[in-house]
């Protein structure tokens, strides 16, 4: 990696003012952003740890939501009760080094198209709490590695509202074991939500002709016939668009016979 | 089991200990005073010429020694290749040039253009970002078939075409093949590919040059399989050095799987900037340095064709294959496809008439040599698959078919140069219908049913030749070494023995196994024994670990070398005893007289060899050292027989395996409880080639699998729990142990098995799939379904 500066604020304000800086970057748990440095890929001038933050941390519930603190590790989240779906989902990241040392704050942020969180986060309908406001998942996710972030703005929160029903399953892709695709799927007093993850140039989505089809029947049975378009989708070594839109289809029958 | 820890018992591997504790000494564990550091350019293009390269600005960059680039290397030689193949006219194989540092083109992604030597490794990498070099992109040749159409690009100008050789095997049959193919009651048809993989020992390759002015003398630190082999190459080849001004030391090796036999640019990079700077040099490869610059694998494209008689018996076999060599001519290269490879396809049956053809190709990509099996793994592919398939185009049991055409007849010559000594086939295959407990078959087929899932059950057999061998006939054959294996014993004053191998262990257990050899002769415990090899300055000339060969060749020069110290003590323990030498018995250690009660312990004898005081002076010399070199007179012959089941998940194509069962006839075992980890490693990787792994290049010549992001290796869940026996033993007839190499049959054996078992699931659940081309991965079988 290139030389670069490390600051490690403890409050917030200074960790806001540390990232207004030319060149400085936010770093996370650092699952991404230390191996992207060790192939010089990146070029931060200074890195500024989220890790001493106070105000990131902690994980609550009440009142029907889920307050995540975006430094709260995968292992953390894994842990928690009182939201199962999202609990599975972190349990089923990487590995016990990456969900010990990789938060949820970060892989928000970073918006891997083949991540699992955003899947959650957009198919629970979370809210994205920053320094600055709070911004709703589906306006939140904008693109591969894309997002509403403004330039040095942070996550300090996710807000989930705890679901009636909700469950991911994520089919892997073989080699690093990211999904291939993913969906979780949710039911709540506000409806269905169906989220796809790996699957999309466009990065995570909501496949709208399933919600439709579950709002009224939330069962795998409602699915049938209902097939999800390939346009768009990411086409590779490890699947074709074709074979990615057939595992949107199964997948989302296997969450909602999860959830179920 | 053995009390003693002799031959036969499952003595615990004793180099473990440093293994798991951290205590190992590896290349990258050795740092030398005054260490430089180098980091290499490497051609981010497949194929273009250098028009210009620009070191200033890197040269003036903090911590810079010096730039190197391949004007630097005119008047040293060209890495050399070890194997000629002599084509089908008579005439000798394509052989390019290969530089050190590219002269005036790059040639894959990953060719070294240029080197800095620096400081730091960081200081280095940073100045090779300076260099400023410009290269005119060339079209890039990748597919093997199109490098061979008229007007494609050359990857060598200098060479009449991409061909490096056209190979027919054995030549004289072609037309009585052809012949038998016209009479055929059935012919049985199947094109694949056995897939490039990159081997991926978990140590990466590490190289330091090291330079001694006083004695003008070199010395390369460096992750091999054969330092001898390295020293001849490197030396005699590449740098002019002699052997007795080179030592080549290979400390503790994190396994090669082949790809460290070979001698690479960056070995002789080291040692010869370490004599132009006087420092040392060291590089150490990063992962991702090593998917495109270690010799990677297979990347044969065959058509296979199977003649049968109306009684179902093979009457003759014809193979075309194209074997991708890369952009250069690795060390083995020429070898894997035609005699490591050609020889191997009568496989476990009386097929009486075979012709091979081999057009090795060169194209835009990493050279491919030699890995686990390597010849071998790519023969019994195609030759158990085309049998499967034509048991399924003829409506026969696969096994029943097998059985029916077995050699069961020893020694056997088959039609492709070789004659098996020993072999018990019908017992292999006997021995795995019992443990893969093929009777319960059809019970779980229906428990997998009432899952939804399609299960499948895959058999197939192997033969691999090990330990190759005489070095006359290899000298035939082309190559330019000796396969013979030496070894030193040398027994110290107090009766402890230490024993100098040419071979070299990366895994394999040398440490445990060799000992138990040498106390089972002498009946003393093998800690008594210590193994040393890896160091050209303190073992006699070997050959080095590949191929299987270790217990079968090296094994035997120990047991030459300990035959002479034995035959020598005999005579100093008839002196001790005023006896006759021929009356003279050795068993558990003492020497007794045979009829009487005198006996002398072996410390005895050994302390009198170093303290001749009372001492036969007059006959034989002071002193208890032998050397033995033991060249082979023929292969050795492992085989035998593999099953698994896989359950596949028809929503998404997704393969399990369910079960995995190997029967394998390794003849006599020394340690069976190394030879279990070495079967249990080879199924890894089989399994690993035939569901996941595979290196792939787009059309421009980019390695689109360069990291394990996307080259997908075999993890422990990946795997079942398998069940092995080695117990259908059949001795080698021809090596003083009996025993015939256990380190490839895993790799070898695997892959068909699965690929059987896969389109056999497919096929019961009604799907029309004859073949699906490894690896085998979910949306590869789904699309197979869905076809």
């Amino acid at each position: 990696m290139y030389a670069f500066d490390f600051e490690r604020p403890s409050t917030l304000d200074e960790a806001v003012a540390a990232l207004g800086a030319e060149g400085a970057q936010a770093l996370a748990g650092g699952q991404t952003l230390i191996p992207t440095l060790k192939q010089r890929l990146a070029m931060p001038e200074t890195l500024v740890s989220l890790t001493g933050l106070a105000e990131l941390k902690g994980i609550s519930a009440s009142g029907g939501v889920l307050t995540v603190g975006a430094a709260s590790t995968h292992a953390e989240v894994a842990r928690q009760t009182d939201h199962p779906g999202l609990a599975g989902l972190a349990g089923g990241i990487g590995d016990p080094h990456v969900r010990n040392r990789g938060t949820i704050g970060g892989s928000v942020a970073n918006n891997d198209p083949s991540a699992c969180y955003p899947a959650a986060v957009l198919g629970s309908g979370a809210m994205v709490v920053t320094n600055a406001r709070e911004i709703a998942a589906d306006d939140y996710f904008t693109g591969l590695f894309e997002t509403a972030l403004e330039e040095g703005e942070i996550i300090t929160a996710l807000r989930f509202p705890i679901p009636e029903k909700s469950a991911y399953v994520k089919f892997e892709q073989p080699a690093s074991r990211f999904a291939l695709v993913g969906v979780f799927v949710s039911k709540s007093e506000g409806g269905v939500r169906v989220a796809v993850t790996g699957a999309s140039e466009e990065g995570v989505f909501r496949w709208s002709e399933a919600e439709a089809a579950l709002a009224s029947d939330f069962s795998p049975a409602a699915l049938d016939g209902l097939s999800a378009s390939a346009e768009n989708l990411i086409g590779d070594i490890h699947g074709s668009p074709a074979y990615r839109a057939h595992l949107i289809g199964v997948l989302t029958k296997r969450a909602v016979a999860a959830a179920a | 089991m053995p009390a003693d820890g002799g031959i036969g018992a499952p003595n615990k591997r004793r180099e473990d200990v440093r293994f798991l504790t951290g205590k190992g000494r590896y290349t990258d564990d050795i740092n030398m005073r005054g260490q430089a550091y180098v980091w290499f350019l490497r051609s981010n293009v497949a194929h273009g010429r250098i028009t210009s390269i620009d070191t200033a600005a890197a040269a003036a960059m903090p911590g810079v020694i010096r730039v190197f680039t391949g004007a630097d290397f005119e008047g040293v030689g060209s890495i050399p290749c070890g194997w000629q193949v002599t084509d089908r006219h008579g005439e000798p194989m394509q052989e390019p040039a290969h530089p050190v540092l590219a002269q005036g083109k790059v040639r894959h992604v990953g060719d070294p253009i240029a080197a800095v030597v620096a400081e730091t490794a960081e200081q280095a990498r940073d100045a090779v970002e300076a260099i400023e070099v410009e290269i005119e992109e060339l079209p890039a040749v990748v597919d093997m078939k199109a490098a061979l159409e008229e007007g494609a690009p050359k990857v060598h100008d200098d060479l009449t075409s991409n061909l490096c050789y056209d190979w027919g095997f054995v030549e004289e049959n072609r037309e009585a093949v052809n012949k038998a193919f016209d009479e055929a009651a059935h012919v049985t048809t199947l094109e694949l590919r056995n897939q490039r993989l990159v081997a991926n020992p978990m140590e990466p390759r590490v190289a330091i040059g090291d330079y001694a002015a006083h004695n003008d003398e070199s010395t390369l630190y460096t992750t091999s399989q054969n330092p001898h082999v390295i020293r001849l190459l490197m030396g005699a080849f590449v740098l002019g050095i002699p052997e007795h001004k080179l030592r080549v030391v290979a400390p503790d090796v994190g396994g090669g799987f082949g790809s460290k036999i070979f001698h690479y640019a960056e070995e002789a990079f080291c040692t010869f900037a370490a004599k132009q700077l006087k420092r040392p040099v060291k590089w150490t490869s990063t992962r991702s340095e090593a998917f495109m610059t270690d010799a990677h694998g297979r990347d044969h494209v065959t058509k296979i064709e199977l003649a049968l008689d109306k009684d179902n018996n093979f009457t003759a076999l014809r193979t075309e294959t194209y074997a991708n060599m890369g952009a250069y001519l690795s060390t083995f290269a020429p070898s894997v496809p035609t005699w490591l490879h050609g020889t191997l396809m009568a496989g476990n049956y009386r097929t009486p008439l075979i012709y091979v053809n081999v057009k090795a190709v060169f194209t835009n990509t990493v050279p491919v040599d030699a890995y686990r099996g390597a010849g071998r793994p790519e023969a019994t592919y195609q030759l158990e698959r085309v049998i499967d398939k034509a048991a399924r185009e003829l409506g026969v049991d696969p096994i029943a078919l097998r059985r029916q055409n077995f050699v069961t007849e020893f020694p056997y010559a088959t039609p492709v140069a070789v004659e098996y000594d020993t072999g018990d086939y019908v017992a292999t295959m006997d021995k795995l219908e019992e443990i893969a407990d093929l009777a319960g078959f059809e019970k779980r087929l229906e428990e997998s049913k009432a899952s939804g899932k399609l299960r499948g059950l895959g058999v197939n057999c192997y033969i691999e030749a090990c330990g190759i061998a005489p070095s006359h006939l290899v000298g035939q054959l082309g190559a330019r070494a000796g396969l013979y294996e030496s070894a030193t014993v040398r027994v110290n004053a107090t009766g402890g023995l230490v024993v100098m191998t040419g071979s070299h262990s990366h895994g394999q257990g040398h440490e445990t196994a060799f000992p138990q050899v040498v106390a089972e002769m002498i009946g003393i415990d093998p800690n008594m024994i210590e193994i040393v090899h890896g160091d050209t300055a303190n073992t006699p000339m070997g050959m080095g670990t590949y191929g299987s060969r270790s217990l079968a060749v090296g094994g035997s020069a120990i047991v030459r070398a300990t035959e002479k110290i034995i035959a020598k003590a005999r005579k100093i323990a008839a002196h001790l005893m005023e006896a006759s030498e021929g009356d003279i018995e050795l068993k558990d250690g003492q020497f007794t007289v045979a009829g009487t009660d005198k006996s002398v312990a072996w410390g005895d004898v050994t302390l009198a060899a170093y303290v001749p005081h009372n001492y036969p002076l007059e006959d034989i010399e002071p002193g208890l050292e032998e050397t033995a070199f033991y060249d082979p007179n023929n292969f050795t012959y492992p085989a035998g027989a593999y099953a698994c089941e896989v359950e596949v998940d028809p929503e998404t194509g997704k393969v399990t395996i369910e079960r995995f069962a190997a029967a394998d006839d390794f003849g006599n075992i020394v340690n069976p409880m190394i030879v279990s980890g070495q079967v249990h490693g080879g199924l890894g990787q089989g399994i690993g080639q035939a569901l996941l792994e595979q290196a792939v290049y787009d059309e421009n010549g980019q390695l689109l699998t360069g990291s394990y992001m996307d080259y997908a290796m075999p993890r422990a869940d990946d795997v079942p729990f398998y069940a092995i026996d080695h117990s259908c033993a059949t001795p080698c007839t021809h090596n003083p142990l009996g025993v015939k190499g256990c380190g490839e049959a895993g790799a070898i054996g695997s892959p068909p098995a699965v690929v059987n078992a896969v389109v056999d699931a497919l096929q019961r659940a009604g799907r029309n799939v004859t073949h699906i081309d490894m690896p085998l991965s979910p949306s590869r079988v789904w699309e197979a379904m869905n076809q």
